[in-house]
């Protein structure tokens, strides 16, 4: 009697699990328009093989985000190779958003999903879509998969492995460029995207959300409560300038590390054991590497001996790695194959400006 | 009623799924030839709890870093000979092969010319690394990757069987990390042979350390999360020949060993260094010294403490110390320095003793900071020490698994 109600137990759980796997495999999803997000393939549809499954697009094609998918921009954004990001971010009905923590990235609920798609525009000016990277907040955590655009443009499938490609970039000034692209594999995606070896978003804080009050439609806080993806109160925080604002340059240089390298380099990031903690709440001054000596960098010291040198930049071991391209040498170690010619200037004028007791605050 | 049936039916088939998981541990395949960084990488993403995942000889050629994220994997090869992954391509990645994930065993393969480390893994407890090799087949250069083999923030970490070459920081470092075994490994031209920093527990006996600049390294840095190395046996090892000049990168800590170092303490407390073998290591045997360096650490101890030096071998050393003011402390003595050096930083109190029937130098330096040029060196005669540290011992289903 144990028996059969084991094996009919089990059974059922197969079947449970090879249902979906079925409705994914056929490609049916894909054949008509997608007018509702697909919550059930967001939660736990496993990997999903493309990206038009999710139903995150009302038009693939041109991008358009489906019904309650809502743009959205950060103050001051990871630098990856001058890709231009389009940022989406999906809260599933009568989900709430928890804000209370200033410091961490807003609490999204299960069912909520981040995307962030990375491409050039073309020699005519056009966006093309090389990448789509999801954040998935699933039952048992995020999950984070990333999806290859085909060239036509109509869709993007999931490439767990990554994969690393020749891309044809146009920079910021127009000029375009041939760089050497890589899409990160799942694991690399936690490699940033880790706190106490557990996914986590990075991106969307209030403090590199709020842009202010300015803009017609209120800024982009109000906005986002207005889409429900914000609550109605709001407590008080800090805000992050964006790196070109009018803001004094300490504060613009501290924004500028907290979003390219903080994700790693924090108590309990990927980098905890470096000592070297640059969030934009970090304050002690050794942690921030004011004096900090080297100690697993190897050749990344480039013969320097501390992490920030204050008053000279060309003996900062951090100018050294930020304006190397070298694995081995570069930081950030993932995400860039070219240097951030802006971040550096900015960062270079940072620590010269620092006299040599200051403070890096 | 109805409730009481659902979480019944609910726990038989959590018990079924999690019995069928594990029945259906499987062996995954992956040969070498076009596409093997992505398959390898995709086998690694796709491994599941039990699984092996079995490289086939040849060499795999890869652009980028390896990870992997999953508890209770072997990764196995045909041998360090055998199976060789060769990153002279790479073009990303701060290693070779990453590991974040726990009970993990890498085996009989073969990494080469990373651009910078060859292994690392973090927060990977019960972490083996078994019969491998890593190596920087272009020499020692300054240019080579910092560490071969690179566990940090581990607990229960054995390194068992390495053979590691080329290291322009350390080839076997152990960092910030809690019960340690590296035994039966050998480590050739790095700068460090074998270093364990900021440890606790540690037990690195039978290797070989030989033609690095420094043998084996026993040090404690300020400012990390982890810090007060302590227990740490060195022993029963082979470390002669330690005459590589000192390729590390200027500014890391491990550009100040000198080279034709054995042995090096600095900093730590609770060192027992017996039974090891040294011979011609030009600047001295055994060096035991505080962190000299200015730091800015109200947590941080950087006076050597408790260290027991007992029945070891000593062949020829001292005769071209390669550290500052070493050749006029050479002279001073006779034209050698003796093979056991001691910064002799709070004398008695410190607890620094030998009992090994050669010349045990004291610098009578009084603060950790102080530079040789201070010195009022001594000779120290051999005295009596218990070794009284515990054997380090890994949980029994490690061992098993290797046995």
């Amino acid at each position: 009697m144990m028996q059969a109600i084991i094996r009919s137990i089990m059974v059922g759980a197969l079947v449970a699990i090879a249902i979906p796997a079925l409705a994914g495999a056929d490609g049916n999803a894909s054949n008509h328009a997608i007018q509702q997000v697909n919550d059930k393939a967001i939660r736990d549809g496993g990997y999903v093989r493309t990206l038009s499954e999710y139903g995150l697009f009302a038009d693939m094609r041109n991008l358009m985000p489906a019904q309650n998918v809502v743009p959205y921009t950060l103050n001051t954004a990871l630098f990856s190779d001058h890709a231009v990001k389009k940022r989406l971010v999906y809260v599933p009905k009568g989900g709430a958003v928890d804000v209370s923590d200033i410091n961490a990235v807003i609490k999204l609920p299960i069912g909520s999903v981040l995307v962030k798609t990375f491409g050039y525009p073309d020699e005519n000016g056009a966006f093309r879509p090389i990448e789509t990277r999801l954040l998935l907040h699933r039952s048992d955590g995020w999950a984070a998969l990333p999806y290859i655009w085909d060239e036509d443009g109509s869709d993007a499938r999931l490439a767990l492995g990554g994969k690393r490609m020749m891309v044809n970039a146009t920079l910021p000034d127009g000029a375009r460029q041939q760089i050497s692209y890589a899409v990160p594999n799942k694991n690399q995606c936690k490699g940033c995207h880790a706190l106490d070896n557990v996914v986590t978003p990075i991106g969307p804080k209030l403090r590199n959300l709020d842009d202010g009050d300015a803009a017609p439609d209120g800024g982009q806080l109000a906005r986002l409560q207005r889409a429900a993806i914000l609550p109605d109160k709001l407590p008080q925080h800090a805000v992050m300038p964006a790196m070109g604002a009018d803001a004094p340059l300490a504060d613009r240089a501290r924004a500028y590390l907290d979003i390219n390298c903080a994700h790693c380099h924090n108590r309990k990031g990927p980098a905890s054991n470096s000592g070297l903690f640059l969030s934009y709440q970090e304050q002690d001054q050794i942690a921030l590497g004011i004096g900090k000596r080297p100690v697993a960098a190897g050749r990344g010291s480039g013969g320097r001996d501390f992490a920030i040198a204050p008053g000279h930049s060309d003996k900062s071991i951090m100018i050294y790695r930020m304006g190397s391209t070298e694995p081995g040498i570069a930081m950030p170690e993932l995400g860039r194959n070219v240097n951030d010619a802006e971040g550096l200037a900015l960062i270079r004028a940072w620590i010269d400006a620092m006299a040599k007791h200051e403070r890096a605050d | 009623m109805a409730n009481f049936t659902f979480s019944r039916g609910a726990a038989l088939i959590f018990c079924a799924i999690s019995i069928s998981s594990i029945a259906h541990a499987k062996t995954i395949d992956i040969a070498a030839g076009d596409g093997a960084q992505e398959r390898l990488q995709e086998a690694l993403i796709l491994a599941e709890p039990g699984d092996d995942i079995v490289l086939g000889k040849g060499s795999f050629v890869l652009t980028d870093g390896l990870s992997l994220d999953v508890d209770n994997v072997t990764v196995r090869g045909a041998g360090p000979e055998a199976t060789i992954l060769d990153f002279t391509d790479q073009k990303g990645s701060g290693e070779g092969l990453l590991v974040t994930s726990d009970n993990v065993l890498l085996r009989d393969f073969a990494i080469i010319n990373t651009k910078g480390d060859g292994i690392k893994s973090k927060g990977a407890d019960q972490i083996i690394y078994y019969n491998l090799r890593v190596e920087w087949t272009g020499g020692p250069k300054s240019s080579n990757g910092a560490y071969g083999i690179y566990p940090v923030e581990s607990k229960n970490v054995l390194v068992d069987k390495a053979r590691v070459i080329g290291a322009s920081d350390a080839g076997i470092y152990v960092g910030q990390s809690d019960n340690i075994i590296v035994r039966n490994s050998t480590a050739l031209h790095n700068v460090a042979g074998i270093e364990i920093e900021n440890s606790f527990n540690a037990d690195v006996h039978s290797n070989i350390a030989m033609h690095n600049t420094g043998g084996i390294l026993v040090f404690d840095l300020p400012n990390l999360p982890q810090q007060g190395g302590h227990n740490v046996r060195v022993f029963s090892n082979r470390v002669t020949d330690n005459d590589v000049p000192n390729f590390a990168p200027a500014g890391n800590i491990v550009a100040s060993v000198p080279m034709g170092t054995g042995v090096m303490v600095m900093a730590n407390r609770d060192v027992e260094i017996f039974g090891n073998v040294f011979d011609n290591n030009a600047s001295a045997n055994v060096i035991i010294v505080g962190y000299q360096q200015p730091y800015d650490d109200a947590q941080y101890q950087p006076v050597v403490r408790n260290v027991r030096i007992n029945a070891n071998s000593h062949g020829k050393a001292g005769y071209a110390p390669d550290f500052p003011g070493g050749a006029q402390l050479a002279a001073a003595l006779g034209g050698q320095v003796p093979p056991i050096i001691w910064d002799g930083v709070e004398g008695d109190a410190a607890n620094v003793a030998s009992s090994d029937a050669v010349p045990f130098l004291t610098l009578g330096l009084t603060t950790s900071d102080q530079s040789v040029a201070q010195a009022q060196p001594s000779i120290i005669a051999p005295g009596k020490v218990t070794l009284t540290l515990p054997v380090i011992t890994m949980p029994e289903a490690m061992e098993a698994k290797i046995r």
